[in-house]
């Protein structure tokens, strides 16, 4: 009487399970599907990954086709920025947007990729780039100045493009 | 008193009084651009516009004036309507310029804006171009596209500054502002104008797109300029000083500071020059030391003296704490009482409205604790005789240039056997010392100047050092020193190694065997309390504004 009052629970076998063979068939059949499968995987870094224009990399500093910067220091980078990454020094030019960024230095440990810099630029100057390759062997290096932030327009196109259409 | 009613609430009036003051004065905030506490009603800008019962369109609160059983609404549809209507208006030419404007982050426009503004613009032609760089005088740019032509600089030149300098020409939309054929706007109040403009429009050449507003932190402090004492702020980023203000107070400057106190008065804080640690003459050279080696020395060579031949120089530019530990130091120490301070007056520099011919923060201050020579010692025209005659041999200079107040005095100094400075920048006086202690600028400490009028005000330490830290010590702080690590190079800044004046003289009199125990200035200023003039009163009594106190005769003295 009481025996019979047990049910059955999930983790107890049945009799084809209890044999094992069927069970590893199953296994050994994905193995060997993958086996046969095209590979996903690539040889970094002799090959390299290209993302997607959705990609939040490295932010950096759009140049202009005519050699200038587009940034008017104004500052609204580095105050959105969570990480306090971002440090904006103005100074005046004889350009028609009296200001530009006399410095304009991310401190790449601090910045978290968030992307709220991109989102925040009244200019479409700052944008996050595809690139993800950032190494440092001290502090000071990680910090990057305009000499590191400063891209060609051209390489960033399409991150532009991307930007124009979604946000 | 008559009464009358705002939002219904019932407020009393002084007979004469406007809408918007008298609501002003019950704390209730009707919206302004061209109105100024302190200057005539223009009623150009219309924003101020509210319903007034029985009166069959909105009025202008800034010029109406409020009578008996009125009733106000600033907060009906129709009124919050004519608002949102004004500020379409004044924002059609206004430039998207906020992003590059020195005023974003303190614009009456963007926060009315926010405030009372549906944010949606249906003007789609053209904004009308004016000029935007403008050199309107030697410390003050305009940028006639951000203007609200709402007047209030005009005003203050005319009626505050009392040079007419600025008006308006031409007309509707192109209207602007430019100063008088052949002459520009140079008065010595000129820059008073930026901080009223409730736009971008009047810009500080001097602090043009230095740092932008949220990323300073603002200490409430007395101008050492002059014996006026007018009341700002000292605004620092990266424990740097880049500006300062003037701050209300009615007893004192009312809004107001003159463009000499506001320029002049901070550059030497964060100076090249700064003396940054204790130095020692050593075979005619001076060399740096650690404090440890200074005190041991001044001590043993203060010993080396007999008390009558030491004497002190106070100093007017020096608060009363630093003056009144001096004053102690030489009585009850060194037991000597030849001491006395400089009174500097330019008789060029006074004029009717704010600026005073003493143009030193502090003499009355100095002079009420005890600066000034009692009846057996020596004043300072008996110290400059004694260092001739050689009656004197050593003497101890606080804060005071003392070759330059004289230049024979040069000369004289070479005589003395013994020469100690506090300095907080290299000096003439400095070059020839002995013993150099760095002493903290009126920027950098606590303490307290009384002003030609006899208004007691604290200042409050905006500028960190070595010995004041700004998280510890309770100073302002900015968005980047509540968040920033010391790992970060923007708020590390500059600390400058230098200690308050009557924190080195403690330290020396506990050297000498008399211990002074005193660990802040507030301490010193509770003690100083047994002095008639402040009998009783605390840091917390001085409050924002100061506190006028009785001065007996000593004002009449370091007036005449």
């Amino acid at each position: 009487m009481a025996l019979k009052s047990i049910k059955r629970r999930e983790k107890d076998l049945t009799f084809l399970e209890k044999l094992y063979i069927p069970e590893i068939l199953k296994g050994l059949t994905l193995t060997f599907k993958n086996m046969i499968r095209p590979k996903f995987t690539f040889e970094y870094p002799e090959e390299k990954f290209i993302p997607p224009s959705s990609y939040r990399g490295r932010p950096v500093l759009v140049e202009d086709s005519n050699g200038e910067e587009r940034c008017v220091a104004c500052g609204l980078c580095s105050r959105v920025c969570p990480a306090l990454a971002i440090e904006v020094q103005a100074g005046e030019t004889e350009r028609e947007k009296e200001r530009y960024p006399e410095k304009f230095e991310i401190n790449m440990l601090r910045c978290i990729f968030c992307g709220f810099c991109e989102e925040v630029c009244p200019e479409e100057a700052i944008i996050m780039s595809k690139d993800y390759e950032l190494a440092f062997s001290n502090r000071e290096d990680a910090i990057y100045g305009k000499d590191k932030l400063l891209v060609p327009i051209s390489q960033i196109q399409d991150k532009i493009d991307f930007l124009r259409q979604y946000k | 008193m008559p009464k009358i009613k705002i939002d219904n609430n019932e407020i009393e009036f002084k007979p004469g009084q406007t809408i918007i003051q008298a609501a002003r004065d019950n704390g209730i905030d009707i919206p302004h651009f061209c109105w100024h506490p302190e200057l005539s009603i223009s009623g150009n800008c219309r924003i101020c516009l509210v319903e007034v019962e029985k009166i069959p369109k909105l009025v202008i609160a800034c010029s109406t004036i409020a009578s008996e059983g009125m009733v106000v609404h600033t907060q009906s549809e129709k009124t919050i309507a004519a608002r949102n209507a004004v500020m379409e208006f004044l924002l059609i030419n206004h430039p998207l310029d906020c992003p590059i404007c020195d005023e974003a982050g303190e614009c009456k426009l963007q926060d009315y804006a926010y405030k009372y503004s549906v944010g949606e613009s249906r003007f789609t032609e053209e904004k009308v171009h004016k000029q935007k760089h403008v050199d309107l005088g030697p410390r003050v740019m305009f940028d006639g596209e951000r203007c609200i032509s709402c007047s209030r600089c005009i005003r203050f030149c005319d009626e505050i500054a009392k040079s007419p300098q600025l008006t308006f020409v031409q007309r509707g939309d192109h209207v602007t502002i430019t100063t008088y054929p052949g002459q520009q706007m140079d008065n010595p109040y000129s820059m008073n104008t930026i901080d009223i403009c409730p736009v971008g429009a009047l810009t500080s050449k001097d602090f043009r797109f230095n740092a932008r507003v949220w990323d300073m932190s603002a200490t409430k402090s007395v101008c050492p300029g002059c014996s006026r004492g007018c009341n700002t702020e000292v605004w620092v980023r990266d424990n740097k000083i880049l500006r300062l203000t003037p701050r209300y107070n009615p007893q004192v400057n009312s809004y107001w500071m003159c463009d000499h106190g506001r320029l002049n008065t901070f550059r030497f804080v964060n100076a090249e020059d700064r003396i940054d640690s204790p130095q020692l003459r050593r075979e005619g050279q001076l060399i740096k030391v650690g404090w440890d080696e200074a005190f041991a020395e001044a001590v043993s060579r203060i010993k080396s003296f007999a008390k009558d031949e030491v004497a002190f120089i106070g100093s007017a530019y020096a608060t009363c704490e630093d003056n009144y530990i001096l004053a102690k130091f030489a009585r009850s120490v060194v037991g000597s009482s030849n001491i006395d301070f400089v009174r500097r007056a330019d008789n060029n520099f006074g004029d009717d409205i704010l600026k005073q011919n003493d143009i030193t923060p502090n003499s009355l201050g100095a002079e009420l604790v005890g600066v000034s020579p009692s009846k057996s010692g020596l004043g300072i025209e008996g110290i400059k005789k004694g260092i001739k005659e050689k009656r004197i041999k050593a003497l101890y200079v606080i804060k005071e240039d003392f070759i330059n107040v004289d230049p024979e005095i040069e000369n004289m100094l070479s005589k003395l056997d013994l020469l100690i400075v506090h300095a907080s920048n290299q000096s003439k006086t400095t070059s020839v010392a002995d013993i150099i202690f760095p002493a903290a600028t009126y920027a950098e400490k606590n303490g307290t100047f009384v002003n030609f009028e006899g208004t007691i005000q604290r200042i409050r330490p905006a500028v960190s050092t070595v010995d004041a830290d700004r998280a510890l010590d309770g100073f302002e702080m900015s968005r980047l020193d509540k968040f920033g690590t010391s790992f970060d190079r923007w708020a590390r800044g500059t600390k400058h190694d230098a200690k308050a004046t009557w924190k080195i003289l403690t330290s020396l009199a506990g050297l000498l065997g008399h211990k002074m125990k005193f660990k802040m200035a507030e301490e010193v200023f509770e003690e100083m309390a047994s002095i008639e003039a402040f009998k009783g009163l605390t840091y917390d009594d001085l409050g924002e504004h100061g506190v006028k106190i009785k001065t007996g005769n000593v004002e009449e003295k370091v007036n005449a």
